[in-house]
């Protein structure tokens, strides 16, 4: 029985579920609910690289790499404005984040 | 069988362990950490999958910058962890359920009804025809090569967009985190630049006045009185 395409799309599948259930359960935590989005996103490119190697095509790849610069970008500025509201509030609770509130 | 299959299952099963200990430990320290051997655990499944340069990609760009900025936030910032993990087991039923529907499903709809390419083609395929046929004619197919020549014609612009995306992505980061010192002597230089000489030069004219010339009879008198 070798490795087919469904193992990995599986692999990806609980993977992503994985950190559907890390975002329920840290919803105060703002550090992990960042690595949780960097896990969706590896799930994610963990199935364009499997389509991509089963389907012999290398546009797949292509996009995982732009998929890896985007998310690059995003825990960057994330952790900026974790940073910022570390400064304005001396804590990261999510609860208090609420002042934009119309 | 065989050696992939087992690699495969080895490296699948170290990834969801970390990316399970990823979401529950309770310093972000660890947590940060177990996500690194989830990237590492990633990029070994990917070369598996061929995609070499992207797994050394993952590796340099996650776990060499990314994760580091992780860490450095997590231990620059005063985090009470107690305060965070307040009504963590009370989610975890709604959480659990959910994640175990998503799973189930996703596995389903792939076990299930999904029986596309079951075998690696084309490309993938032709390099294993060339491997098995024998190394007198090796096909010379490098994945970098392959994604280079792929990202520098047919995705030339949005490769240009991405670039302006991260250069955007710094301007933001530091323009967000830059803070102004009110104590710190740093110079203007566009002040610098403007100043003229009669900011800072005055002259005053006034008339010249003449100190009376000294005594010669004094100074004679004095010299003599010396030896």
């Amino acid at each position: 029985m070798s490795v087919t395409l469904g193992h990995y799309l599986s692999l990806g599948a609980i993977l992503f579920a994985l950190s559907v259930v890390g975002i329920f359960l840290n919803r105060r935590n703002l550090i992990v609910l960042l690595m949780a989005i960097e896990l969706m996103l590896l799930a994610v490119n963990m199935n364009f690289v499997a389509f991509s190697y089963y389907l012999g095509d290398m546009h797949g790849q292509v996009f995982v790499f732009f998929i890896l610069t985007v998310a690059a970008a995003e825990s960057a500025i994330g952790l900026a404005i974790l940073v910022l509201v570390f400064r304005s509030k001396s804590r990261i609770l999510v609860e208090e984040l609420n002042e934009l509130k119309g | 069988m065989d050696f992939t299959t087992g690699f495969f299952y080895l490296f699948s099963a170290v990834l969801l362990f970390a990316a399970f200990r990823v979401i529950t430990a309770r310093n972000p320290v660890y947590a940060a950490l177990y996500l690194v051997l989830t990237f590492a655990q990633a990029a070994a499944v990917w070369l598996l999958l061929k995609a070499e340069f992207l797994a050394i990609a993952l590796v340099l760009v996650y776990v060499g910058a990314v994760m580091v900025l992780f860490l450095f936030v997590v231990m620059m910032l005063d985090i009470n962890t107690d305060s965070l993990r307040a009504g963590f087991w009370k989610h975890f039923p709604v959480a659990a359920v959910v994640g175990v529907v998503i799973a189930l499903e996703m596995a389903a709809v792939l076990m299930g009804g999904f029986r596309l390419a079951e075998e690696p083609r084309a490309g993938a395929a032709a390099v294993q025809a060339a491997a098995q046929a024998g190394a007198q004619a090796p096909l010379e197919v490098s994945n970098t090569r392959e994604l280079g020549k792929l990202l520098y014609s047919e995705y030339l612009y949005p490769l240009e967009l991405a670039a302006v995306l991260l250069l955007v992505a710094i301007v933001a980061a530091i323009a967000l985190t830059l803070r102004h010192r009110k104590d710190s002597r740093k110079m203007d230089p566009a002040l610098q630049v403007r100043v003229r000489a009669r900011d800072r030069l005055q002259v005053v004219r006034m008339p010249p006045v003449v100190a009376p010339p000294p005594q010669p009879a004094a100074a004679s008198s004095a010299e003599g009185s010396q030896p």
